[in-house]
């Protein structure tokens, strides 16, 4: 039982991160349609706001204190970061400390802005292609924001810590009558599922109870007879790409901590994230975040030490089979509506 | 002659007399020049264009023909290099055991990769190969390591059986003796050419292969396929079961693909599960898209092009870029510099990326559309007719 407890909580952390980044390319496609394969690297651009914010907060500038010497005596050069300076020591550090929270309102207008760039940029032309084209032109995007990005900030990983409030584990099998010290988990995974929760309910409680969200939906089901009611439609629709856009960037953040941001770690996640839309079902909102949290758990299970010894390398590659499964024998995906994308 | 048309015939002819004198061709500027390191004409990257472009002419049959857009490509090329890795280990280096053997198990996979993928089309057919070659990857990674040896990638070693291993017989790829790392150096004048093994062995294949192309192109079966790109559902209504012929094509393309990897593992004798990630499938897709999908001689173009200016691009520097534009005013010069820079040297990809979103946006027919919008602008000008530029579909 604790086991099992311990593997659903594993996989939960990935399955936000699944569940996040599904639900931007479940949202862009069912509104405007497009395959997105850069939605990875908005992920990744996400990730690397958290990387900048930590970056630009840590600026410092150099003041020789001749109170301290080094050891050849000369007087110590001391970094004091200009956080610290302008409001205080103390407040100055915990600002410093806790640069991720802190990036997600950072990143929030930079990623809409990067989503209104690429879609009146760039997807804008590419309604009326063929899904073929969407996926090779977003994929040579994907290579480039990929490149931009190892430009300037390398290519090695960038450590990006949570605030120390949250480093570290706690004891959660002890809190639900567990033996103590059996279910460890990390407070910022915690942090992280909550916050994917928070998101993903902030997204559909837009759809579901703003005339906006209103208007979008209706343009999801039928674009035209919206078209034709004289709404603009697609206004609506780069807006939502933008909020898309905005979702992979939040999830990227926040997963900074969790692995340390490097250029490729968009594609690493768009290959999986693919599978999870197509096995939720294209263009359904609900199937992209179960199938997220269902293919995150089903994969730490798949690597436990019992499954394994049973079936060899299971953990590699079940989340693949799972997506073959779906695909050839329920091609809508488990929650797609009926007749779309459906061939 | 050869059942070619004329036309074909004249390509075909065009094609081979290319592959044969590329040490010559790809060595236009002398040794000692400044310009030498634009020359291509050495062996690695002579091999590079063959064998990529067998695997970008065997792509294009799928997705040039059909229309279905495989993502997963690379896997078939690592199952052809791990087989022909295989066969050093058991018989010996010659690499005549192990290509027709890397042929052979990569259409089996490619069979049954097929099989299951081809039941979807569109995007799902795109995302159901990528699963497929993303699980044959992390497979040949973990749990394949016996056959695969992992990470460290397959290689002989010095207690592998080698049950046909001669006594003074090459230790390194070779056919019948020929050794493929082996080359002849000829100089002319400041020039220097270099003939290898490996380059002809893998060019009189490509040339082959080429001929293959064309014939499908040509062959009723060939027109089977582009009534699948145009109207599937035409087609079915004519009476036509598409699956068949689709496979059919996936199998082939397949198979060119383990015919490359297998060339790969022929001129170095090595293969690791990094060949069969999803990237390389996706550089695939680039060069045949750059080239031109659908067209004869695109895929091999684009396999050339990407090829050639990922080593060449790779290796410009700042030096080199302070040295070209020396004659303008030095602020300038170095403004100039640092704009280029992030597009050379490592960032070769950036401008890959780059050039290939333009390509798809406007030049959807690739680099072989390019030159025949180009060669219809010259036509018009010349003649000064006012027929409008009209660009023939890529063919």
């Amino acid at each position: 039982m604790d086991a099992i407890i311990l593997q659903i909580l594993n996989g939960l952390d990935k399955g936000s991160a699944y569940a996040l980044i599904a639900l931007g390319l479940t949202l862009i496609f069912g509104t405007l349609g497009v395959v997105n394969f850069a939605h990875g690297a908005l992920f990744m651009i996400g990730a690397f706001c958290a990387v900048t914010l930590s970056k630009i907060l840590n600026l410092s500038f150099e003041t020789i204190d001749p109170t301290q010497t080094d050891f050849l005596g000369n007087p110590l050069k001391v970094k004091t970061p200009y956080m610290e300076s302008w409001f205080g020591p103390e407040i100055g550090a915990s600002i410093i400390d806790w640069s991720v929270p802190l990036a997600i309102l950072f990143s929030i207008p930079v990623m809409v802005c990067v989503g209104f760039i690429m879609e009146r940029g760039l997807i804008k032309h590419f309604y009326k292609r063929e899904h073929a084209d969407q996926i090779l032109v977003t994929f040579g995007l994907a290579i480039v924001l990929q490149e931009v990005i190892k430009y300037f900030y390398g290519a090695n990983p960038i450590p990006t810590p949570a605030p120390d409030v949250f480093k570290g584990s706690f004891d959660f099998g002890s809190m639900l009558g567990f033996d103590p010290n059996v279910i460890i988990y990390p407070y910022w995974r915690l942090v992280y599922f909550f916050f994917s929760a928070v998101v993903i309910g902030g997204v559909f409680a837009f759809l579901q109870f703003t005339t906006f969200g209103m208007v979008v939906r209706a343009g999801m089901a039928d674009r035209e007879t919206v078209g034709l009611l004289g709404i603009n439609i697609d206004k609506r629709f780069t807006i939502m790409f933008g909020v898309a856009a905005a979702v992979a960037g939040l999830a990227g953040v926040m997963y900074a901590p969790i692995n340390s941001p490097n250029y490729h770690m968009g594609m690493d996640f768009l290959v999986l994230s693919f599978v999870v839309v197509v096995v939720g079902g294209m263009g359904s909102l609900p199937g992209a975040v179960l199938a997220g949290f269902l293919l995150g758990v089903l994969e730490s299970f798949a690597s436990m030490n019992e499954i394994k010894s049973l079936i060899p390398g299971i953990d590699q590659i079940i989340i693949y089979v799972v997506a073959i499964i779906i695909l050839l024998t329920r091609p809508r995906g488990l929650m797609g509506r009926k007749g779309v994308m459906e061939e | 002659m050869l059942g070619l048309n004329k036309k074909d015939m004249t390509l075909m002819i065009v094609v081979t007399i290319l592959t044969l004198s590329a040490p010559f061709i790809l060595n236009p500027f002398p040794t000692d020049s400044a310009m030498a390191q634009f020359n291509a004409g050495y062996p690695d990257l002579m091999q590079r264009f063959a064998i990529f472009g067998i695997f970008a002419i065997g792509f294009n049959i799928l997705f040039g023909l059909t229309g279905y857009l495989s993502f997963g490509h690379a896997a078939f090329l690592g199952v052809g290099s791990y087989s022909v890795v295989w066969m050093y280990k058991l018989l010996d280096y010659n690499v005549i055991w192990g290509l027709p053997l890397a042929v052979v198990t990569s259409g089996i996979f490619a069979l049954l990769i097929g099989y299951v993928s081809l039941r979807r089309s569109g995007i799902y057919f795109s995302i159901l190969t990528l699963a497929f070659a993303q699980m044959s990857f992390n497979l040949a990674y973990s749990v394949l390591t016996p056959i695969t040896n992992g990470e460290t990638g397959l290689q002989v070693y010095n207690n592998d059986p080698q049950v046909l291993m001669g006594a003074n017989e090459a230790t390194s790829p070779h056919l019948f003796g020929l050794v493929m790392n082996s080359s002849a150096k000829v100089g002319v004048g400041a020039w220097e050419f270099t003939f290898n093994n490996g380059y002809y062995f893998c060019g009189v294949i490509a040339i082959l292969m080429f001929y293959l192309s064309i014939r499908i192109f040509r062959s009723p079966f060939g027109m089977m396929l582009r009534a699948i790109k145009s109207n599937q559902t035409r087609m079915a209504y004519t009476g036509l079961n598409p699956r068949p012929y689709t496979l059919a094509a996936f199998v082939i393309s397949g198979m060119y693909a383990g015919l490359a990897g297998g060339l790969l593992a022929s001129m170095d004798p090595l293969a690791g599960a990094e060949r069969m990630q999803w990237t390389a499938s996706g550089e695939v897709v680039l060069m045949t898209i750059l080239g031109g999908a659908g067209t004869l001689m695109g895929p091999v173009l684009g396999a050339g092009f990407i090829k050639y200016f990922e080593n060449i691009f790779s290796k410009i520097n700042d030096t080199v870029l302070h040295s070209w534009f020396s004659f303008l005013p030095d602020g300038l010069e170095d403004f100039v510099v640092i704009i280029i820079h992030p597009f050379i040297g490592k960032g070769w990809h950036l401008t890959l990326g780059i050039l290939f979103m333009l390509v798809v946006t406007f030049l959807p027919g690739g680099l072989v559309e390019g030159g025949q919008r180009i060669a219809a602008f010259i036509k018009n000008r010349r003649k000064k007719d006012d027929t409008s530029a009209k660009t023939e579909p890529a063919e």
